[in-house]
């Protein structure tokens, strides 16, 4: 019988799904069939084979040779699966043992020449065969080190066909290749930036570590040249080092994207920033393509800081497609190919200018905008996304004496310093957070939250104070106590006392962005 | 005659004694019509095999087989249906095979595929 089989897998999204290859050779004019809901670029796989394996000299027969993807259902694309299409054809032309293909996942592109190029999403899709219980997976050499990154599997690195075929018992001169490495391996997982090279905000650095320990969102607003790039940019340094899981996460979305060849030989290991244009669109955020979805900035900032500049200069739909993010911490991308669900839990940052001409909130300076305009400008942030932000910030411009204090100060915090605290501090809420099953204090809805927390009469008074005099609304009130628990837990304390919600009502500022401008 | 047409005919010939050995009888060489024509029509038991002959001295240009294209398989259809209202030939199983004779080294090689519609 002229038939072989073997695995290969098809990724939508980050979810890998197990795809048999059945390759059928019969007695008929030549030709190859390619069926199995292939897209276009899969579809060109079978000249690809074709080519391939008669250079390297194991050529296909000269017979109808139908190659099917199944489940046939499950759309299929890219040509991740030329080296499974192949190595089934010659196991079906009987140039391979039948046996020793069929318990391999096969994973590669193929060159017209038989070399086996790199494909991205390496890494879900390894995990998916491990998952699957395969034992095996054969990548392309310049994908190994991004294969290796799943432990309990063996990986075998190709650079060429003829190296599948030796390794599976044929006599075949191994052609050398040396592969095209698209890895970096100097990923910028080391900061170069330091917390400490801001002078003279303390209390705005000081704001930053509450929200890095309790992944609270944050917006700044303050007139231009005050730091606030300066110090989002540093928020990653305040922030631990992944999980294994969320580095494998992480990992594996910039895998799938590979945008920038960003995937090192490592594991992403520290928190990623993004910091998108504020030209950027809805697709560019969430994510978005033709036919299959690939993830946008929002996923790719997954377990770090998504940070947007200019906050008010985005489209609206840009900004308001953040907020079922926001919600969910995954977004869900309908195509055509099929729905994919990318991690999107990402702490976000927005820094703006008080209004159109930046000058609202300097000191030395005159503001040239009418109040009409300063209302339209700040409008431009929508009450349900501003909602969601807990940490308000006002950033001020400092004054030369404040630098020159600054800089005398020996002791400025760094960032390893705050970094500490952030860990300590999230060590103390682990227990009670891991209780309510969330990770982190800004994920848990506000509500659920007060009713685990119930702090004391004697903490809450000056937020009751507030609240019967409509200063307050109830939901501020609720993102207070979920501040004040970080700001205890920095402190290393359990219990919330007075001090911590004043400190966390300070840091909710005002419903109304224009009593801050 | 070119050498091409040389090639051919002895290719032909091949390819009808081959059909002979394997018990097959053949009918008729080269019957033509206004449409085209056909290689070998010959009789393998009940079955009227009209068979298509490729013959090559080098594969250069690929193989004998891959120069049968799917257009040449529709004409041999319609040459199918002349040959049988030529004869006054009705119910009857018919068959198309392909022959494709490699001329190398001084050697024959024949290969027959059966039932390629």
């Amino acid at each position: 019988m002229n038939l072989a089989k073997t695995y290969s897998i098809s990724l939508i999204g980050l979810t890998g799904t197990l795809i048999e290859v059945e390759a059928d050779i019969s007695s008929n004019l030549p030709g190859f069939v390619l069926v199995g809901l292939p897209d276009a670029s899969l579809s060109e796989a079978t000249a690809r084979v074709r080519a391939a394996t008669a250079n390297s000299k194991a050529p296909l027969p000269n017979r109808k040779i139908t190659v099917n993807l199944s489940p046939a259902s499950v759309p299929k694309f890219g040509s991740s699966f030329d080296l499974a299409i192949a190595v089934a054809a010659l196991a079906a032309a009987k140039t391979i043992q039948h046996e020793s293909v069929s318990k391999t996942v096969f994973l590669g592109e193929l060159g017209l020449d038989g070399s086996v190029r790199p494909i991205n999403g390496v890494l879900p899709a390894v995990m998916a065969a491990k998952r699957e219980g395969f034992g095996r997976v054969i990548v392309p050499m310049a994908n190994l080190a991004e294969a290796r990154l799943v432990d309990a599997i063996e990986i075998v690195g190709v650079a060429h066909l003829t190296q599948v075929l030796a390794i599976h018992g044929v006599d075949i001169e191994v052609v050398d290749v040396n592969p095209r490495s698209t890895l970096d391996s100097s990923v910028a997982n080391s900061p170069t930036v330091d917390i400490s090279d801001i002078h003279g905000q303390d209390s705005v650095v000081e704001s930053l570590v509450i929200a890095a320990a309790g992944g609270h969102h944050v917006l700044m607003v303050g007139p231009p040249g005050v730091g606030k790039t300066m110090m989002a940019e540093r928020l990653t340094t305040l922030l631990p080092d992944l999980s294994l899981d969320q580095s494998l996460e992480t990992t594996a979305i910039h895998s799938v994207a590979r945008l920038r060849g960003k995937v090192g030989a490592n594991l992403i290991t520290r928190p990623p920033f993004e910091s998108p244009h504020h030209s950027a669109s809805a697709a560019s955020l969430v994510g978005g393509g033709v036919g299959v979805p690939s993830p946008g900035l929002i996923s790719l900032s997954h377990n770090g800081v998504l940070f947007l500049d200019e906050a008010p200069e985005f489209q609206t739909p840009a900004l308001e497609s953040l907020r079922q993010a926001l919600e969910k911490g995954q977004v869900s991308l309908a195509r055509a190919a099929g729905i994919a669900t990318f991690p999107a839990r990402f702490q976000l940052v927005l820094a703006a200018n008080p209004c159109a001409c930046g000058q609202a909130m300097s000191v030395n300076k005159a503001c040239t905008c009418s109040t009409q305009a300063k209302l339209r400008y700040l409008n431009r942030l929508s009450g349900p996304l501003l909602d969601r932000i807990d940490i308000r910030l006002q950033v001020k411009p400092v004054n030369a004496a404040q630098v020159a204090i600054s800089r005398q100060t020996a002791g400025r915090v760094t960032s390893q310093q705050a970094r500490s605290r952030v860990v300590s501090a999230r060590e103390i809420l682990r227990s009670r957070l891991t209780q309510l099953g969330y990770e982190l204090v800004s994920h848990v809805p506000p509500n659920e939250l007060r009713r685990a927390i119930r702090p004391s009469r004697a903490a809450t008074r000056n937020l009751d104070g507030a609240l019967a005099k409509g200063v307050l609304s109830m939901r501020g009130y609720d993102r207070c106590i979920r501040i004040g628990v970080t700001v205890a837990a920095l402190d290393g304390r359990d219990q919330i006392s007075p001090a911590d919600l004043d400190q966390a009502f300070m840091l909710r500022g005002s419903d109304n962005l224009m009593v801050a401008a | 005659m070119n050498t091409n047409t040389n090639v051919g005919k002895y290719g032909e010939d091949r390819a009808s004694e081959f059909l002979e050995r394997l018990g097959y009888e053949v009918l008729e060489r080269n019957w033509r019509c206004n449409v085209g024509e056909i290689d070998i029509i010959a009789k393998d038991h009940e079955c009227l095999v009209f068979a298509e002959v490729k013959t090559r001295t080098r594969v250069g240009f690929g193989h004998p087989f891959e120069a049968i294209t799917s257009t040449k398989m529709l004409k041999m259809r319609q040459l199918v249906g002349e040959w049988c209202r030529a004869y006054r030939v009705t119910g009857v199983q018919v068959r198309l095979d392909a022959i494709s004779v490699l001329l190398t080294g001084g050697k024959v090689h024949i290969e027959h595929l059966k039932q390629v519609f």
